[in-house]
């Protein structure tokens, strides 16, 4: 009795939400579906012809494999600099009764808001007039640029997190600062660091301004520029090169997410409303 | 002692500042400065550039094209985010309080699937979707509709909705958080004084939830707002000018026909709604924290 009414007052949600899950994953199918087939065309179908030709085309153009590289150079040291920064900044705000540190933390907040494509004009301009532009290194010290205020932030909340009394054996041994964190505060917030990661990995990984805008050559181009390009040239016939292209670009960062949702929601409280 | 923490807090601060401060402070700043002159990216204006005081922001005022790029700004905001976005996250999280944990688990990867691709990514899959041999058109074929060109005469529809897809997850995952801290005691009680379901939500969740509300509508308003890969390679901003926003009408000026100085007055006004809610923003966190 006691089950049936249960599972009766949940048979709506369960419904509604089996109806928007599949509404969500209908764009989606496409892009899996014409990736396997051979003359895939624009709308769903089970492959006819099931083919990993497309993706042995693009994975066989050393341009679409300089682009994962590129990709993978600026995302990934992008995020080992941002955490070794953010790390070395966030102990002292989190520690230390400093002076400005309200303001400073408020100013890391509000750049945090602040979108990223209203600046991109004039960091051309900058960039150009320095001649810095088109150049894998100054946009990944962009990047950084950008990234640290979040990271900064959410790190130093981490760091909160952790009892001060954990450092004073290492101060009485006479442990340098850096030593201290290195020891005692780094493996407490590993969790926290792999959550500023992903989310500084993955934003760059996907981003498609600020490359499209500070780089021009097409063999420094990240993937998010080369699929463009290729959408151009080729995406109108080749439509199933285009959505393996897609996806190979798509998967890193979408089994990285999947592998850390624990951590995710976590980040995402720390990041969002409440805490 | 004391001088000695200061000296180090100071060191271990300043790489971090000191970047933020090269690559964003001063090109923030800086774009306030060319804003007021004409310099050109190419030819003769390029080098000969001078003030021209408020000449970029009349220009802009009289700009027709600029006033419907904001209006369709105002538009994708509204309908994308601020409705769109937030009453489905909303709807699921509801949704997903009372439903089977499998269900949720399948549901939540689902939405957040549209999250973790890259905008690029996304015009494609919404390029396919709503072509005139798209998915849609398909479907709507079974029940015998001719076929639409839905990124021709509904764009802005198409882009509205390839925004709720791929930003849903955000709005999701707050008011899952929020509803997840409301106390239950509450709700209960009102049931028992005899709280309907409307009577429920709008006079006892909506208001606990109020804080969590307010921030997610600032953050994703900020997301749309800077939105330019999605829109830029799935209409390019057309047909004509009908899914040009502000970003998209920038980056034309700036790089297409070149104005970078009237490219800068443009950002400036986004900046300067992005300031507005980044500091609304602020507000919003010291209160809840």
């Amino acid at each position: 009795m006691l089950l049936t009414t249960m599972t009766r007052k949940r048979l709506i949600p369960n419904l509604v939400l089996i109806l928007i899950g599949l509404l969500f994953i209908w764009p989606m199918l496409w892009l899996f579906f014409a990736s396997f087939d051979a003359g895939a065309p624009l709308s769903v179908r089970i492959p006819k012809d099931f083919t990993l030709d497309n993706y042995r085309k693009i994975l066989s153009e050393p341009m679409n494999l300089r682009a994962f590289l590129n990709s993978f150079l600026i995302s990934f040291s992008q995020s080992v600099i941002v955490i070794l920064l953010s790390i070395l900044a966030a102990y002292p705000l989190s520690r230390f009764p400093l002076k400005h540190k309200g303001k400073i933390m408020y100013g890391m907040l509000f750049l945090t808001g602040l979108p990223l494509t209203a600046i991109m004009v004039p960091v051309y301009m900058v960039f150009f007039s320095l001649k810095i532009n088109n150049s894998l290194i100054s946009t990944t010290l962009f990047l950084i640029a950008t990234a640290l205020p979040y990271s900064i932030w959410m790190t130093k909340n981490f760091m909160d997190d952790v009892p001060v009394v954990l450092e004073e054996a290492a101060w009485i041994e006479g442990a340098g600062m850096l030593e201290t964190i290195r020891r005692v505060i780094l493996p407490v917030i590993v969790p926290g660091i792999f959550v500023v990661f992903i989310f500084t990995f993955s934003g760059s990984w996907g981003n498609f301004f600020v490359p499209f805008i500070l780089l021009n050559s097409a063999n420094k181009f990240p993937a998010s520029v080369a699929i463009y390009q290729f959408f151009g040239a080729f995406g109108k016939i080749a439509y199933g090169e285009l959505a393996a292209f897609s996806l190979l670009y798509t998967l890193p960062i979408a089994v990285f997410y999947l592998l850390s949702q624990k951590y995710m929601s976590q980040g995402f409280s720390m990041s969002g409303s409440v805490k | 002692m004391h001088k000695h923490i200061v000296r180090k807090a100071f060191l271990f601060l300043a790489p971090a500042v000191l970047l933020v401060i090269l690559f964003y402070t001063i090109p923030m700043v800086t774009s306030v400065f060319y804003s007021f002159t004409d310099k050109a990216l190419v030819g003769a204006k390029s080098k000969n550039w001078g003030f021209v005081g408020f000449q970029n922001y009349q220009k802009m005022f009289s700009d027709q094209f600029f006033w419907i790029s904001l209006k369709n700004t105002i538009v994708l905001l509204v309908c994308s985010a601020i409705i769109g976005q937030q009453v489905v996250g909303f709807f699921l999280a509801q949704m997903m309080e009372k439903a089977n944990p499998l269900i949720r688990k399948m549901t939540g990867l689902a939405v957040l699937l549209g999250w973790v691709t890259p905008e690029v990514v996304v015009s494609f899959i919404f390029f396919a979707f709503f072509n005139k041999e798209g998915s849609v058109n398909s479907l709507l074929g079974i029940f015998g509709f001719s076929p639409i060109a839905w990124l021709y005469n509904y764009a802005m529809l198409s882009v509205i909705i390839a925004n709720i897809w791929r930003g849903t997850a955000f709005s999701m995952l707050m008011f899952q958080s929020a509803l997840d801290n409301v106390d239950t005691s509450i709700k209960e009680a009102a049931v028992i004084d005899g709280a309907g379901k409307v009577q429920l939500l709008t006079r006892i969740t909506l208001p606990l939830i109020s804080g969590a509300i307010l921030t997610n509508t600032i953050l994703i308003t900020l997301q749309t707002l800077g939105l330019f890969g999605l829109i830029y390679a799935l209409t390019g901003g057309g047909p004509g000018f009908d899914t040009t926003t502000l970003p998209i009408y920038m980056y034309n000026r700036a790089f297409s026909a070149y104005q970078l100085g009237y490219g800068t007055a443009m950002a400036i006004i986004l900046l300067l709604f992005g300031i507005g809610l980044s500091l609304s923003y602020m507000k919003s966190m010291k209160k809840q924290l």
